[in-house]
């Protein structure tokens, strides 16, 4: 008798963990409109599996921003928190991973703008400089490093992220956005809802402000 | 005579050269282009305008240069990253991102 319980006992839990592996499987292999079905069905595994889907791929778009591991993790956390809380909401008219970029974009900026210790230089003094007929002052470039130069160096890589670093945030984010992320115009003027004609302005002075900054290490002075 | 004063009076003569000559901008004017220029949103007119100033102006040539090497430099910097990127979540931050979904 307790034999036959026995043998019961084990057959359902093969059982049972059959169908909770082909149930994992079904949600893997779903389609993204499928899986936003089930999470908001309140299917527990459904927001494992979406986890799992992007959360590798969002945690790299936070650490290429952030250039901290802690940092971007803190990141992806937050973007998903914000995730399930206006999935609901999410029209679907964009791809499920457009609208994760999005978010995941915004939760950097966010952890940046927090970064109050970083010190920002000031960006007028970098910018270009004219005399009074107008004509740029501009010392000769005699020399000029190569990009492989300079990443063949950690110490030079190391420079070149900490200037970036030292940019306002608002001239930061854009060129993060634009040049990094290489995002388009439009799509730097509606993360940070502001206007295209601001983002070219925005993204000029950054590339403008970190030329002046790089000028010793592009012109080999740096060692 | 100082280099200073030498360069001086080149931007001198340079500022007198683009306020008389037909269809030149100076480098202010220049400057303003550029954003538009990199954009590809120039119009065809002001193209021509201004790549004409780059070839007569050596300060603008060379600037352009270093401006172009800077995004250049940034772009390899940031994509040669010494961080490995992660190909899959890590286990504690799936469990951390639900344990929050649950509360």
């Amino acid at each position: 008798m307790h034999y036959k319980q026995g043998r019961l006992h084990l057959f359902l839990n093969r059982l049972e963990r059959r169908v909770s592996e082909a149930r994992k499987k079904q949600l893997t292999e779903a389609s993204d409109e499928e899986l936003i079905d089930h999470v908001l069905a309140h299917n527990e595994s459904a927001a494992e599996a979406l986890v799992r889907r992007y959360g590798g791929w969002m945690l790299s778009v936070a650490l290429r921003l952030t250039r901290d591991r802690a940092l971007a993790e803190d990141c992806v956390q937050d973007a998903f928190a914000n995730v399930f809380s206006r999935l609901s909401s999410f029209e679907r008219r964009s791809s499920l991973k457009t609208w994760l970029y999005r978010i995941v974009v915004n939760a950097a900026l966010m952890k940046l703008r927090g970064q109050r210790a970083r010190k920002e230089s000031d960006l007028e003094t970098l910018l270009p400089n004219f005399d009074v007929n107008e004509c740029r002052i501009e010392e000769p470039w005699r020399r000029i490093l190569t990009p492989e130069q300079i990443v063949g160096s950690e110490h030079m890589r190391s420079l070149v992220l900490h200037k970036v670093n030292e940019l306002p945030e608002s001239y930061r984010s854009v060129l993060l956005l634009r040049d990094i992320e290489e995002m388009t115009t439009a799509e730097v003027a509606a993360t940070l809802e502001i206007s295209p004609a601001n983002v070219k302005v925005r993204l000029h002075r950054a590339r403008a402000a970190l030329k002046r900054l790089l000028e010793p290490l592009l012109r080999g002075e740096v060692q | 005579m100082k280099p200073s004063l030498m360069s001086r009076m080149m931007r001198k003569a340079k500022g007198l050269m683009f306020k008389n000559i037909p269809m030149m901008i100076n480098c202010r004017e220049f400057e303003n282009f550029m954003i538009d220029y990199f954009e590809g949103s120039l119009p065809k007119q002001q193209v021509r305008v201004f790549e004409f100033h780059l070839r007569i102006c050596r300060e603008c040539r060379d600037y352009l240069g270093a401006y172009q090497r800077t995004i250049e430099v940034s772009k390899r910097v940031f994509a040669n990253a010494d961080d490995p990127v992660p190909d899959d979540v890590p286990e504690d931050l799936v469990r951390a991102i639900l344990d929050a979904r649950e509360r």
